[in-house]
């Protein structure tokens, strides 16, 4: 039986030992779908900040009110802006089709299944990477997303970031950890040079509040799989133990 | 009324459909009095287990055909509408696209118990041929499935694996056409692979498990000790080392069920995506035309046969590598279904075979494994070399077979089944 299983465990190698090779991030984040509050504040940057370009054409705000635990007059005061959006109708944007490519040069992605797509983690590290670069045409480039079309949105509320030589706590671009310091040392640090209405900390939770809502939006059902699965491998296990059981009595007599 | 020759019921209801369906005398067949080996171990779950996960995929298939719109501008955005819309639609749609893959791994298994105990020696040939035909048009299911989602990974999959036929001389350019019913993967043949997975190949699946099952019935199944349990019979004229299937194997078999679907469910309800290997990441962005992605993988459960296909990396007698890459993977699958008239051996189980064999077939299993490996991820120079070596594996498992198995020792078969 031993060898048995470790044939299987062989078998299933492929799984494992190749999970996620993926390219180094500078920041990560774990979401946690049960911080509402966290994810209310998501939707409600999302819907402020970044819903004017990016649509999420697969979700509903009625979806969203029920899973994130807000009344319906709430939502359509403070979350929903245009006229032509119900409660029950997808998150689209506003903008007419074809706009958004002539003036950044590339229509702006739908979002809905972003974090599924890239990861939450790229979307976290992506929205903290924003640097000035008087080069671009927006005035900003990205660490994450060389060259990227995207204006800084959120740059209202951190700041305007730049990028300096200085250590950092994160790791940067190819920069080596500095095994006195704990620090990478680099040229490619960004760091916020002209405070904007939140602190670098604060700002950080309002983009992980914002990921963490991309990371709902991407599978709003992992709710209802959280809430659905251990009943039924409680019940599973459960029928397991009973058909064990119900076999070792029918066998009982065979030698 | 009816035939007279048939085990009847005695009286009531089932007498009245015996008189006119063979009710009774196929339960009898089939479970109540088909003689099992009483020494199955572990590996003989995963034979059931496929009939189970078939079953998942015919009723959850049948009721994401409900909401699936199989056209290329609804197919993605109806596959959201499931996931979100639909009354648990996210978990009959995660049962199908995981049961896609549990049911790869079980076959998988199946065939490795096969190749273990020799289930594919006289007189279980045609049970081998039959099951290696299940495998083909499984393949050929899944394939097709996968390209429903309309994600960048369904149709650049597919763009790769219709093109290999490109490689075919003269016709290569047209086939591939023909198969695509259009200049490149479109609408129409997204509709056409719809047909083909809803329909036309269930069908054939179908029909083919139950030739696997009746060929299988009709010789018996074999076992661990590989030694024919019918040579052995009590009074009744029953196999001494036999036990009926129903009540033993299906009580049996329903806690290997439990066992089963406790993996199965924690898959669906905490990774569904299987690190991504179940669901591919880029088949989250709808498929784009225009857009290639950086690094194109099938599915697992084909990356083996991808490896060898990337393996050849030379031409030969005027043609390039590409056409015997398709050769060898074609060759690859094709040589599986004449396995039963390569193994010379005398004995079936590798309990009782020689050494060669044992190392042959473990060094077969670990190739296999490599190459499924190697498939995954993009390839380099060092990683081509490991293919080749471990295609060469695959092959030499099976070219050489007619002689390690004729020429090893073999040990002393049992008279009746041990533990």
């Amino acid at each position: 039986m031993k060898k048995q299983l470790f044939a299987l465990l062989f078998a299933l190698v492929p799984f494992t030992a190749l999970a996620a090779a993926e390219a180094h991030l500078p920041y990560s984040m774990t979401p946690d779908l049960d911080d509402k509050a966290s994810l209310q504040r998501g939707m409600q940057l999302y819907v402020n900040y970044c819903m004017g370009c990016h649509s999420l054409e697969h979700q509903r705000f009625a979806r969203a009110a029920e899973d994130l635990g807000m009344p319906q007059d709430l939502v359509e005061e403070n979350l929903i802006f245009s006229s032509d959006l119900a409660f029950n109708d997808q998150m689209r944007n506003a903008m007419a089709e074809g706009s958004a490519e002539d003036w950044f040069g590339a229509a702006p992605p739908d979002l809905t299944l972003h974090s599924r797509l890239r990861g939450t983690d790229w979307i976290y590290s992506y929205l903290l990477s924003f640097y000035k670069d008087p080069e671009r045409p927006t005035g900003v480039n990205n660490a994450v997303f060389d060259l990227v079309a995207m204006p800084n949105v959120l740059e209202p509320l951190q700041g305007v970031q730049e990028m300096v030589c200085a250590q950092s706590d994160h790791p940067v671009g190819d920069a080596e950890l500095d095994p006195l310091t704990g620090k990478y040392q680099s040229c490619e640090v960004l760091q916020v040079t002209e405070p904007g209405q939140m602190e670098p900390a604060e700002f950080e939770e309002a983009v992980y509040d914002l990921t963490n809502f991309l990371a709902y939006v991407g599978e709003p059902s992992k709710l209802q799989a959280q809430a659905l699965g251990p009943k039924v491998l409680i019940f599973i296990f459960i029928f397991g133990v009973i058909a064990y059981l119900l076999k070792r009595e029918y066998w009982r007599d065979i030698h | 009324m009816g035939n007279p020759n048939r085990v009847k019921a005695e009286s009531g209801f089932m007498r009245w459909v015996d008189d006119r369906f063979p009710a009774t005398q196929m339960w009898q067949d089939h479970l109540s009095k088909y003689y099992a080996p009483k020494n199955f171990n572990f590996w003989y779950f995963f034979g059931s287990l496929a009939l189970l996960v078939l079953v998942n995929q015919i009723l959850t298939g049948v009721w994401l055909t409900m909401s699936y719109n199989p056209t290329a501008e609804g197919a993605f955005a109806s596959v959201e509408y499931i996931m979100r819309d639909v009354e648990y639609g996210w978990l009959i749609r995660y049962m199908h696209s995981t049961g896609a893959s549990a049911f790869f791994v079980v076959v998988y298994l199946h065939m490795f118990r096969g190749l273990m105990y020799g289930s594919y020696k006289a007189p279980r040939e045609l049970v081998w041929v039959f099951g290696m035909t299940i495998y083909l048009a499984l393949m050929a299911e899944a394939f097709m499935g996968y390209l429903l989602p309309w994600g960048q990974m369904s149709y650049w999959g597919a763009q790769v694996i219709i093109s290999l036929f490109s490689a075919i001389p003269v016709v290569g350019a047209e086939l591939t056409q023909w198969i695509r019913g259009d200049y490149l993967i479109s609408g129409i043949t997204l509709n056409r692979f719809f047909a083909l997975h809803v329909v036309a190949l269930p069908i054939v699946i179908l029909g083919l498990v139950v030739l696997h099952l009746i060929a299988l019935h009709e010789v018996g199944s074999n076992n661990p000790d590989g030694i024919e349990i019918k040579d052995k019979k009590d009074e009744a004229g029953q196999p001494l080392d036999g036990i009926p299937f129903h009540p033993y194997y299906t009580v049996k078999d329903l806690f290997g069920v439990a066992v089963f679907l406790f993996v199965f469910c924690a898959v669906i309800f905490y990774f569904p995506e299987g690190g991504g290997y179940f669901i591919e990441k880029p088949n989250f962005e709808p498929s784009d035309p225009l857009k290639t992605p950086d690094h194109i993988a099938p599915v697992w459960y084909f990356t083996p046969f991808y490896a060898i296909l990337r393996a050849v990396t030379f031409s030969l007698f005027g043609l390039d590598s590409k056409f015997w890459g398709v050769v060898l993977m074609g060759a690859a699958i094709a040589i599986l279904f004449v396995l039963p008239w390569l193994d010379r051996s005398p004995v079936r189980s590798m309990r009782y075979k020689g050494w060669f064999s044992r190392i042959m077939l473990a060094l077969f299993a670990i190739s296999f494994v490599i190459l499924g490996v190697l498939g995954v991820l993009p390839a380099t120079g060092g990683r081509t070399l490991v293919a080749q070596i471990c295609t060469a594996v695959y092959f030499a498992f099976f070219l050489l077979m007619p002689i390690y198995t004729r020429l090893e020792k073999t040990k002393p078969v049992p008279e009746r089944v041990t533990g």
